[in-house]
């Protein structure tokens, strides 16, 4: 691990008119860390990563990012045609509902291989062997590879979602709830899965999830929002076994156990 | 002409041809960005080349040479309706001939003899975005023709790879321009890719449903999409044509009876026309001539 950060956040707030999105929301995120953002629904974490990913605009505050080179760049001062090149190179973002993340209408193979001819790899053999090698790393068998994801499952979906999106070798993921919609038992293989391509390719996360059970098995770090601030931030294990703020305590309290 | 309707000359009027020249000259001035304009309407449906026939009727003169094309054909309806609304509309000299031809309008064809400097090909255009049935959104498509974001290009092409072991695109097939714009070279064979390539005549393009406008200027870069191990190759074809013998021109098969009998012969009726003039008979040409290939000079 270097001694800087990958991602350094401040003061970001977004506001819809007069409406809070987020409010006031500073971190740094560290190399190989998987930050939880946990809340109820209408908390502002999804606000929150939309402004992250640059998908949406802050009102105020600044976050920087690491490049490759070392350098801290302001995320919200690059140009569009940068943001764009970062966000299909060195970050990935994985949507709740893979429709959002995929193209439905091409096959499992050009979805994977798509990152890659938009950085200029123009050798179809290449790509193709890429392609076969992270199917087969997100647990899809080889001879699907043709198939339109349309016809997968759920999981499937997700899991050829991820692989899209790693087959870069991004630094930064962003998920927003990666298991939401998926029954318990798809969730564990894929929180398996995830768990075990952020250690080995020392990925950095953030993810947004209302599944405390998720944030726990992810992630080192979290920060839970509610109306838009970040009411209490910490290690996981930390943050979970003994909660601080009110909103907290309620929200671990509120788990059902089986 | 008659005393009931008169036109203005080449049927719009001048404000609509400015209009429609101040696009025209901007896709000059940026190959391969489609321009939007405001497309009027034509007395034809669209889809029948109304934006090929604004674009021409834009930069007629009484002095021009008019040639319709429709797939390769002069004599094909479109064509001929074409050719007969200009006669009318601006009065000017027409001609089946290539070489005579000062604006050639077609339709998914470019002509087989070499174009030359000062001649202007307009082509009918019906859907003017190569990227649409990749990305529906138009919000979207422009924005990744101003970022130059192409990849998806690609991905077009690698489905055809990974369906049929080839790159399967036939017509529409994707070109960039000048390094910079990829285009949709309208529904031509890929045949006809390589001719666009440096080409000392103008090429316009025309799609009036769109409304959009794009051009390649004379002597413009323009180069076929393909990978590295799936080179651009065209349309090759086993026989030479049946009327006139011809190799390495385009040909489109015509049926002959209901017992499977078919005959291929070049599409392009004027190509295969001016050859059996000049003597080359294929297996199955006739055995007298009839010479359809003419000019009617304005009267």
């Amino acid at each position: 691990m270097t001694d800087e950060p990958l991602l350094r956040v401040s003061a970001l707030s977004k506001f819809y008119v007069s409406r809070v999105g987020c409010e006031n929301v500073t971190f740094d995120l560290w190399p190989g860390e998987v930050l939880a953002v946990v809340g109820e629904s209408g908390s502002g974490k999804t606000t929150l990563l939309n402004c992250l990913s640059t998908r949406l605009l802050p009102s105020s505050g600044t976050a920087s990012y690491r490049m490759r080179d070392g350098q801290f760049r302001e995320l919200y001062r690059m140009s569009e045609a940068e943001r764009r090149f970062l966000m299909r190179t060195d970050w990935g973002f994985v949507h709740q509902n893979p429709a959002d993340g995929l193209r439905m209408t091409v096959s499992a193979g050009a979805n994977v291989g798509e990152r890659l001819m938009a950085v200029g790899d123009r050798h179809y053999g290449r790509i193709r062997a890429t392609a076969v090698d992270w199917l087969s790393r997100v647990e899809i068998d080889e001879d699907r590879i043709d198939d339109e994801p349309r016809a997968f499952s759920g999981g499937m979906r997700q899991r050829l979602q991820i692989a899209r999106n790693l087959v870069t070798g991004p630094r930064l993921v962003f998920m927003d709830e990666p298991t939401g919609g998926l029954d318990v038992s798809v969730q564990a293989r894929l929180l398996d899965l995830l768990r075990g391509l952020v250690t080995d390719l020392g990925l950095a996360a953030i993810v947004v999830t209302h599944d405390l059970a998720v944030a726990r098995l992810l992630s080192q770090r979290m920060m839970v929002m509610k109306d838009g601030r970040v009411v209490e931030s910490g290690l996981t294990d930390r943050v979970l076994d003994d909660p601080r703020a009110p909103y907290t305590q309620l929200l671990v309290s509120s788990i059902l156990q089986v | 002409m008659t005393d009931i309707a008169t036109y203005n000359f080449a049927y719009l009027d001048e404000q609509t041809k400015r209009m429609i020249r101040r696009a025209i000259l901007k896709g000059i001035a940026i190959p391969g960005y489609q321009v939007p304009f405001a497309s009027r309407e034509m007395p034809m449906p669209y889809g029948w080349g109304t934006g090929g026939v604004q674009v021409t009727a834009s930069i007629i003169g009484p002095d021009d040479v008019l040639k319709v094309i429709d797939q390769g054909a002069d004599d094909t309806t479109n064509a001929v309706s074409i050719r007969a609304f200009f006669k009318k509309v601006a009065n000017v000299a027409v001609t089946t001939e290539t070489a005579k031809a000062s604006i050639i309008q077609t339709r998914h064809r470019i002509p087989e003899q070499p174009l030359t400097a000062g001649q202007v090909l307009v082509f009918q255009v019906p859907i003017p975005e190569p990227l649409r049935f990749l990305e529906p959104r138009e919000t979207e498509t422009r924005k990744m023709h101003a970022l130059e974001e192409y990849g998806l290009m690609h991905v077009k092409l690698y489905e055809d790879i990974a369906r049929h072991g080839r790159i399967a695109t036939t017509y529409a097939y994707p070109v960039k321009v000048e390094g910079r714009y990829v285009m949709d070279p309208s529904p031509t064979p890929k045949f006809d890719n390589p001719k666009m390539h440096r080409s000392p005549a103008l090429q316009l393009f025309g799609a009036g449903r769109e409304k959009r406008i794009y051009a390649v200027p004379p002597f413009t870069d323009v180069v076929s999409l393909d990978f590295e191990d799936h080179p651009f190759e065209v349309q090759t074809f086993d026989q030479p044509c049946a009327l006139c013998g011809a190799e390495n021109v385009y040909l489109d098969e015509v049926i002959l009876d209901d017992h499977g009998g078919h005959m291929f012969v070049c599409s392009d009726t004027d190509h295969c026309e001016k050859r059996r003039e000049d003597g080359h008979r294929g297996h199955l040409a006739p055995e007298t001539h009839l010479v359809l290939g003419k000019t009617e000079p304005a009267e």
